[in-house]
C-alpha cells in the first residue's frame, strides 16, 4: 500500500485469518497497523496486491468507542441494524440480546455521558454483535483504557469470540493483550510496515485469567518482545 | 457594530456556561434558598450601588437646568413605567419590534440552516458561498440603507431584511461547524454499512451538530433583536417600533421615557438569549456535555 504521496505504509505483507481463529497484529505506533485493518475493511483503497475480505456483515471496532452522544445506549446498539434496514422490532431484538451478552442490562436508557470509558467500549462492542458478523477487525479497541478493565475487556472479548464463532484480526501495542487472546500473533516493524515475525500461541480456549501469570505465557511474551525490539533496531 | 455586538453575546454566553457549571457542582449541598443568595444577592447589592451612583450625577453633579440629561430614578419610574398611557405606549412599540425580530430571525434560521446544509455536502459550494457570508458580516448597515429603502420601501419589510442581514452569519458558520464536526469513526461506520448522503446527513451529521446549531441561535437571536431596533432608526414607517419611540423621545427630551424605553429594550434581549438557553436545554440537555469550546 503506497499513498498518493509516496510514502509506503506497508510492504509485501501476507496475512490469513480463518473462521474461528483469532489474529492478533502487534506494532509500535506508526508501524502501519491500522492502515492494514482500514485496507481490510475496505476504508482505504490498496495500490498493490489482493485483499480478499468478506465485508458482508462485516465487524469492525474502533480505537475509541464512536458513540454517538445523542442516542442512548439502546439506539447506539441499535444503529447498524437500522442502517442496514431491518425492522424496528428485529433490532431492538438483537441490541436487547446484545447489550445483556456485553454485561449492561439496565443501562439501555442511559446517554454515553454518563458511561465510564470500560463501559462505552463495550457499548461499541455490543453494537458490533448485533450484525452477528462472521469478520471482526478490531483497531486497538482497548488501548485507552485502564490496565483493570482492558484484562477484564480481553477476557470478555475471549467469551464472545468462542459463542459467535468468528474470525477476528485484532490490532494492538499491547504484548500480554495480544497473547492472551491470539491464536497467531504477527510481529510488526515500522517503514515500511512489514510483518517480521510469526508466533502460534499454544494454549486452547476457554482461557482463565490466570493463563497470564503462567511460565509459558512469560516466555512466548518474552520472546515476542524480543522479537519486536529486534524489528526496531 | 454587529461584531462588536456578537462578541459580548459571546462572552455572556460563556459566563452563563461557567456559571451554571459551577452552580451544578456545589448545588447538591446547598438549599434552594442559601443557592438563591448566592446568585441573587451580588447583582442586588450592585444594582442598589448603581441606583446611588445614579442618584449622585442627577442631583449633585447636575443642576437644575441640566437635570434632564439624567432624570432621578424614582421619576423614571414614576413617568416611565407607573404612568399606563406611558407605559403601554412602550410595550406596544416593544411588541411591534418583537415581531420584526422574530419574522427576521425564523427567516434567518431557514435561510441560515438550508445554506449550511448544502455548502457541508459540497466543498465547491462551501468554497463559493463562504467569503460572501463573511462579507454579509461585514457590510455596514447604514451604508446598504438607501438600497435597502429603494427595494423593499421604508416600513416593516425592510426592518425585517436588517433583521436578517444581521442574525444569518452565526448561524450559517455555526451550522456548517457543527455538521462538519462529526467525528470521523462515525463516519466510517457509517460507510462500512455503505449508508446514503441522505441517511448520513439525518442521522450523523444533523444530530451531531445540534449543540452548535443552538449556539448559533443564541447568539441570531440577541442579534435579531438588535436588528430589529436598529433598522427602526432607518426605517419608520408603519406601526413604530422600540427604536422608533427612543428617537422620538430622545428629540422630544422626554428623559424619563427614554430611559424606561432603553430599560424595555435590553430586557427584552435578556429574554430573547434566556429563552433560546430553555430551549437548548430542553432539547439537548438530556445528552449534551457542555463544554467551553462551543464556538
Amino acid at each position: 500500500m503506497t499513498f498518493p504521496d509516496g510514502t509506503e505504509a506497508v510492504h509485501n505483507i501476507t496475512l490469513d485469518v480463518a473462521p474461528k481463529e483469532f489474529v492478533t497484529i502487534v506494532g509500535p505506533s506508526g508501524c502501519g497497523k491500522s492502515t492494514l485493518l482500514r485496507i481490510a475493511a475496505g476504508l482505504l483503497p490498496h495500490s498493490a496486491g489482493e485483499v480478499k475480505v468478506n465485508r458482508e456483515r462485516l465487524g469492525f471496532v474502533f480505537q475509541d468507542a464512536t458513540l454517538m452522544e445523542w442516542r442512548t445506549v439502546q439506539g447506539n446498539v441499535e444503529l447498524l441494524a437500522e442502517l442496514r434496514g431491518m425492522s424496528a422490532k428485529e433490532r431492538k431484538a438483537r441490541a436487547t440480546e446484545a447489550i445483556a451478552l456485553v454485561g449492561l442490562k439496565g443501562f439501555e436508557n442511559h446517554y454515553p455521558k454518563s458511561l465510564s470509558g470500560g463501559m462505552k467500549m463495550r457499548v461499541s462492542l455490543a453494537r458490533t454483535l448485533t450484525l452477528e458478523p462472521p469478520v471482526f477487525l478490531f483497531d486497538e479497541p482497548f488501548g485507552a483504557l485502564d490496565e483493570i478493565t482492558r484484562e477484564r475487556l480481553n477476557e470478555e472479548t475471549l467469551k464472545l469470540f468462542m459463542r459467535e464463532q468468528f474470525a477476528a484480526l485484532f490490532i494492538t501495542h499491547s504484548i500480554a493483550e495480544a497473547v492472551f487472546l491470539s491464536t497467531r500473533v504477527h510481529v510488526m516493524s515500522a517503514r515500511p510496515g512489514r510483518i517480521i515475525a510469526t508466533f502460534e500461541v499454544p494454549f486452547g480456549y476457554p482461557r482463565d485469567a490466570e493463563l497470564r501469570f503462567d511460565a509459558a505465557f512469560g516466555e512466548l511474551s518474552r520472546e515476542i518482545s524480543h522479537a519486536l525490539l529486534e524489528g526496531h533496531a | 457594530m454587529t461584531t462588536v455586538d456578537e462578541s459580548t453575546n459571546v462572552v455572556a454566553e460563556k459566563r452563563s456556561q461557567g456559571q451554571s457549571r459551577r452552580s451544578k457542582a456545589t448545588g447538591a449541598r446547598e438549599s434552594m434558598l442559601r443557592r438563591g443568595q448566592r446568585t441573587l444577592l451580588p447583582p442586588l447589592l450592585l444594582g442598589i450601588f448603581l441606583v446611588g451612583i445614579w442618584y449622585f450625577i442627577s442631583y449633585g453633579i447636575l443642576d437644575e437646568q441640566r437635570r434632564f440629561l439624567l432624570r432621578p430614578p424614582h421619576e423614571v419610574w414614576l413617568v416611565g413605567f407607573a404612568d399606563w398611557g406611558n407605559f403601554t405606549e412602550i410595550l406596544a412599540g416593544l411588541w411591534s419590534s418583537t415581531q420584526v425580530a422574530l419574522i427576521g430571525l425564523a427567516a434567518a434560521i431557514l435561510i441560515g440552516l438550508s445554506l449550511a446544509t448544502l455548502m457541508s455536502q459540497s466543498e465547491l459550494i462551501e468554497r463559493a458561498v463562504f467569503p460572501y457570508a463573511v462579507t454579509l458580516q461585514a457590510i455596514p448597515i447604514l451604508a446598504i440603507v438607501p438600497l435597502i429603502g429603494f427595494w423593499f420601501g421604508f416600513g416593516v419589510s425592510a426592518r425585517v431584511i436588517v433583521c436578517v442581514i444581521i442574525a444569518l452569519f452565526p448561524i450559517i458558520v455555526n451550522t456548517l461547524f457543527g455538521l462538519l464536526a462529526a467525528p470521523r469513526g462515525l463516519h466510517d461506520l457509517f460507510t462500512l454499512q455503505r449508508a446514503s448522503r441522505l441517511t448520513r446527513l439525518r442521522k450523523l451529521m444533523f444530530p451531531a451538530a445540534l449543540p452548535a446549531i443552538f449556539a448559533g441561535l443564541r447568539i441570531s437571536a440577541g442579534l435579531s433583536v438588535i436588528g430589529a431596533i436598529v433598522g427602526d432608526f432607518f426605517f419608520g414607517r408603519g406601526d413604530p417600533g422600540i427604536g422608533q419611540l427612543l428617537q422620538r423621545y430622545a428629540n422630544r427630551l422626554l428623559g424619563e421615557q427614554l430611559i424606561a424605553a432603553i430599560i424595555m429594550s435590553s430586557l427584552l434581549g435578556v429574554i430573547v438569549f434566556q429563552l433560546f438557553g430553555w430551549l437548548q436545554t430542553w432539547a439537548i440537555g438530556a445528552w449534551h456535555e457542555e463544554r467551553d469550546a462551543e464556538f
